[in-house]
């Protein structure tokens, strides 16, 4: 018996935004594999396309479903073919011994393995990337230390392809941090191999000035776990795209992400989870911050349960903090489901005001308040990061929370 | 030695159709040492002069004056009214979710003393503190009022008074929501930060109960937004007796 929720609670107050898409509400448009439904604008349509070539994708014009919330004049060409790559983007590999990396063709076998580009600057990345990154770890093997991913922009425009490949029963954590000033767009695959587990942190860091498109999208093998902390701080625009696709039953995705929009900033998170497989498992959990004229999140949490998807279990969730006025937030979680032999599908988006009774609360023990808003910011995020379940991961993400918010809340 | 002097205090809160006057005109002292009962009817006005003291933005104070030795308290900030030694024990404290206890207690302990106490000294004041309080050690873990029982939230409260040692306590409705072995163990809390001497105390209580635990030095009857009886601790047997029905007679506030 399915144990459907649909529990869209929503606070909106000031300039905040809130929409929300009921479950039922048809998903198509990218990647689902289907046009989409007379209830979506018919802009959407176009872009009901999956393709490893550009120029199956018309330029957006703003009014399409999936691109209505992104500012695209500050893309720098990234969506219109007139970003030519020539930038620098150094990736860095570090690695425990026993992980291959390789510098690959796009003929490799492994290269768009997880799927096509699913919107136009995705596949404008497949494109256009020169040579892709492939780290490997062989079956059976367990890392104690994890591999080190650093991808930090010297300027100017590029285009990249990471493939990240877990034999079978390997377990590895991955962190990829972005830093620098770049615009690049890009794809990241993860190949998680049956009863494999991977757990990968993507911080975006950037400089206030760069721009950051991707793609990433997880095939996740039988009872294989694929565990993705999203974390969002720095650049003008963050656009991701993270998906997680089943190659056989029993795997099982958690995706956390936290973000932190300041004054200008442009953060966006589109998710998709697609359950075409029996007996998997899903939980997204993304939680932000904002503060600042001008900033601007957007959570867009797609999953669909597909006919033969019996035994799924998926729950979404969204939090947004809005510190200050002039904030704005856009969060739509979408459920579509198929299948009533399910085991549970849910989702919750709320977005709110810093709550002021906190604040007293703790000035009340005199702690100064710029020190009890960080408290509160911090314990919002904090919540999230306990459920991570990885002590080394938990710390050094509460110590960047901590970084980012002793410069930017005081 | 520590002295609270409020003269003449008018509080309104914004209603509906334009502000509302609550407090209309108190005038009290407290000294340190001294043990001070506000008792009065639901609505009279007692939480609100908690609250003003404290300084929560709800509530403004239209006339009258707020001095601790002196100093004006009114025109201090909330945490700068925390760190000159006021108080404030909350009927309702509020959750504050992914702050643990004990990081919650230390940032408010170095905000309050000016230094980061001592780790070793810390904890081991910490833990004498919780176990004096009947508290499990394992409660510092947990999110700050997050799930916490009514008992629970009521100790964690008197916990941060032993803690913080200010030099006036308001006790806004400790004793409600507690059953007999929770109100006996929160007064004890109580009597011990008061027996070292330190102390004033404003214990704003609906009830004569917790009287029989903390006996005060002085008893106020609260009505309408002021003090409108004071006397010794007879006063508040005088209550027990007849209630509050004599001092209502004119209307409640709300």
């Amino acid at each position: 018996m399915a144990d459907v929720q649909n529990t869209p609670g929503a606070t909106t107050a000031g300039s905040i935004e809130v929409g929300t898409a009921g479950a039922g509400a048809q998903l198509a448009g990218p990647g689902t594999g289907r046009a989409t439904a007379a209830a979506q604008p018919v802009d959407a349509r176009a872009e009901a396309v999956a393709s490893y070539d550009v120029a199956d994708f018309p330029v957006p014009t703003g009014r399409e479903e999936n691109w209505r919330f992104t500012p695209l004049h500050r893309l720098r060409g990234l969506h219109d073919g007139t970003a030519e790559a020539g930038g620098r983007v150094r990736v860095e590999v570090t690695a425990p011994a026993g992980v291959s990396q390789e510098t690959v063709d796009r003929t490799d076998p492994r290269v768009g393995r997880t799927g096509k580009p699913v919107d136009r600057i995705a596949a404008q990345a497949f494109s256009s990337f020169e040579k892709a990154s492939v780290v490997s770890v062989p079956k059976d093997t367990v890392l104690t230390e994890p591999v080190r991913i650093s991808v930090h922009g010297e300027g100017g425009t590029a285009y990249g392809h990471q493939v990240v490949e877990l034999g079978a029963f390997a377990e590895a954590v991955v962190v990829i941090e972005h830093t620098g000033d770049a615009v690049l767009a890009a794809n990241v695959e993860y190949l998680v191999g049956d009863g494999a587990k991977l757990t990968v942190v993507s911080v975006q860091d950037w400089d206030d000035t760069a721009v950051h498109a991707a793609q990433h999208t997880a095939l996740i093998g039988r009872d294989a776990s694929f565990k993705s902390v999203v974390v969002t701080f720095g650049g003008d625009l963050v656009r991701l795209h993270p998906r997680v696709v089943y190659g056989a039953p029993g795997g099982e995705a958690e995706l956390y992400g936290l973000y932190f929009a300041d004054a200008g900033q442009h953060l966006e998170h589109r998710l998709f989870i697609d359950h075409d497989t029996p007996h998997c498992r899903s939980n997204v959990a993304y939680k932000g911050a904002l503060q600042g004229a001008e900033s601007h999140a957007v959570w867009i949490g797609d999953v669909l349960i597909r006919a033969a998807a019996e035994g799924t279990d998926t729950y979404e969730l969204n939090r947004n903090l809005v510190l200050t006025d002039g904030a704005r937030v856009d969060s739509v979680p979408n459920l579509e489901i198929e299948t009533g032999e399910i085991v549970g599908a849910g989702h919750a988006s709320a977005t709110g005001r810093f709550d002021d009774e906190q604040l007293f609360y703790l000035q009340a023990r005199g702690i100064p308040a710029d020190e009890a808003r960080r408290l509160v910011v911090r314990g919002f995020f904090a919540e999230l990061v306990q459920q991570i379940g990885l002590p080394d991961v938990q710390e050094r993400l509460l110590e960047r929370i901590d970084a980012e918010l002793e410069a930017t809340l005081s | 030695m520590a002295t609270l002097e409020i003269r003449d205090l008018h509080v309104s809160v914004e209603a509906e159709n334009g502000p509302r006057e609550i407090l209309r005109g108190v005038d009290l002292t407290v000294k340190q040492g001294e043990t001070h009962a506000i008792m009065g009817p639901n609505g009279s006005g007692k939480s609100t002069l908690a609250y003003s003291l404290a300084g929560h933005p709800k509530y403004t104070v239209t006339s009258g004056s707020v001095t601790l030795d002196g100093e004006d308290v009114l025109a201090m900030s909330v945490d700068e009214r925390a760190r000159a030694g006021v108080f404030l024990a909350m009927q309702y404290p509020v959750e504050v979710p992914g702050v643990s206890v004990s990081n919650f207690l230390r940032t408010a302990a170095t905000a309050v003393r000016g230094e980061a106490p001592k780790l070793r000294t810390w904890v081991k004041e910490v833990k004498e503190a919780m176990a004096a309080l009947h508290m499990d050690p394992a409660f510092a873990e947990r999110n700050v009022n997050e799930g916490f029982s009514g008992g629970e939230k009521k100790r964690h409260e008197i916990l941060q008074l032993e803690l913080l040692k200010p030099s006036i306590a308001i006790l806004d409705e400790t004793d409600s929501g507690l059953d007999v072995d929770a109100l006996r163990i929160v007064s004890e809390g109580i009597n011990r930060v008061r027996e070292s001497g330190e102390v004033g105390t404003l214990l704003v209580t609906h009830y004569t109960r917790i009287l029989r635990y903390i006996k005060p030095d002085y008893v106020h009857v609260f009505a309408n937004g002021r003090i409108v009886e004071s006397g010794g601790a007879e006063l508040a047997d005088k209550l027990e007796d007849e209630g509050y029905e004599a001092y209502v007679k004119g209307g409640a506030s709300e």
